[in-house]
């Protein structure tokens, strides 16, 4: 475990292989709620919070469940389940113990499920931080700041974009490029945007 | 026979979920570098919607209303488990290719879409031609971005190359081409829709 190992998983996460521009992943969600900044950040909060903790889960499981008894090929099935209870009794306590919590961003936490971003991340800290057979030194520790720097990323991309589309709002577009496509054509030119720190060297 | 037929154009067409319905779309961007990726996530996919929705309308009397999403999950999960398999065994370079987009098919909501929309009101049969048309549908929608960012991104039609000294427009191949070229798209798209 060192300290430049994190810094290039910082970096790689937020701005090289940001999650949806240039993974492609919870494109739906981005594409969907970013009209206004308020709903976008509140989803991009929600993200990040199921994000970290079904990492943090998924990551035991994987470990001290799936590895020790060979069943590395039910990793799917097992984490996509994970995952959905996990949202789901989030949804519950939030409800419970806190309703203006649960009114910011209570709705957007169903729909996180489904959100290939939260899987995506799972998978990815399996595939990148275990070797065949056990985990490499540190696993846990790079897993878990991976996925907090994937929900750094997420949240930077929907607030740049969110506050790209409400200036949108004020302006004449063809009307063939309203709403989706315009959308798709400005992640473009963030996207190209974003690649340029594809020469970051360190 | 032609009510079968009916309900498998619906999913290319009228319905066809990556242009009309705006579904799935993370994996249609994420591996249309090339045709050969196109074509062995559009049938890969086919292949879970079409288990998928065979399996779900079969069981549409048994799962209880209430937990009916987590058990389409495990039955699509299942689907998914299977492809990974024999894509890991069959072909390791397309399995290297698409990477974690093949476990993802999991949460494309295409296929969640139409456990929930369709496969659990409708008959085994129904079911089958619907899975069959939204798969060649999402198929033929997924050869048609690769196919234009293969041939202006990399020069190339299935890896040979077409013009000689042609230089191709990277950026079409680099995730920012992805993005573009479905926007410009799915302009397209609706321009025709206008003109109807």
């Amino acid at each position: 475990m060192e300290m430049g190992q994190f810094l290039a998983i910082f970096i790689s996460a937020v701005f090289i292989n940001n999650v949806i521009l240039s993974r492609f992943l919870g494109l739906c969600s981005f594409i969907a709620i970013s009209k206004e900044t308020k709903p976008a950040l509140a989803m991009s909060l929600a993200v990040m919070f199921v994000i970290t903790m079904s990492s943090i889960i998924t990551w035991f499981i994987y470990r001290f469940l799936l590895i020790p008894f060979g069943l590395a090929y039910l990793r799917t099935i097992s984490f996509i389940l994970v995952i959905a209870a996990f949202v789901q009794l989030v949804e519950m306590v939030i409800r419970k113990i806190s309703p203006p919590l649960y009114r910011f961003f209570g709705i957007y936490l169903p729909l996180i499920t489904v959100n290939c971003a939260v899987l995506g991340v799972a998978v990815l800290n399996s595939d990148m931080f275990f070797t065949k057979s056990s985990a490499v030194a540190g696993s846990f520790y790079y897993s878990l700041f991976q996925a907090v720097c994937v929900g750094v990323g997420y949240t930077l991309a929907m607030l740049l974009m969110s506050g790209i589309r409400e200036r949108l709002e004020l302006c004449n577009v063809p009307r063939v490029f309203k709403d989706f496509p315009l959308a798709f054509i400005i992640a473009s030119i963030m996207s190209l945007s974003f690649f340029g720190f594809n020469g970051f060297k360190f | 026979m032609k009510k079968f037929f009916h309900e498998f154009l619906k999913g290319i067409f009228r319905e066809n979920p990556t242009f009309v319905l705006a579904l799935g779309l993370c994996p249609t961007l994420a591996v249309s570098t090339s045709l050969t990726n196109g074509l062995g996530m559009g049938v890969a996919a086919t292949f879970v919607l079409l288990g998928s929705n065979v399996i779900i309308s079969g069981m549409r009397n048994i799962i209880p209303g209430r937990i009916r999403i987590p058990c389409y999950i495990v039955v699509i999960a299942t689907f998914v488990t299977l492809v990974e398999m024999t894509m890991k065994a069959y072909s390791p370079a397309l399995d290297r290719a698409l990477g974690i987009y093949v476990p993802l098919i999991v949460v494309n909501c295409i296929v969640l879409g139409r456990a929930e929309a369709y496969a659990c009101k409708s008959s085994v049969t129904n079911s089958f031609f619907d899975g069959l048309g939204m798969g060649v549908g999402f198929t033929l929608a997924l050869l048609l971005i690769s196919g234009i960012r293969e041939v202006s991104g990399a020069g190339t039609i299935l890896g040979r190359e077409i013009i000689k000294g042609f230089d191709p427009v990277r950026v079409i191949s680099m995730p920012s081409g992805a993005l573009l070229v479905i926007g410009l798209l799915l302009a397209f798209f609706n321009l025709i829709k206008r003109k109807k």
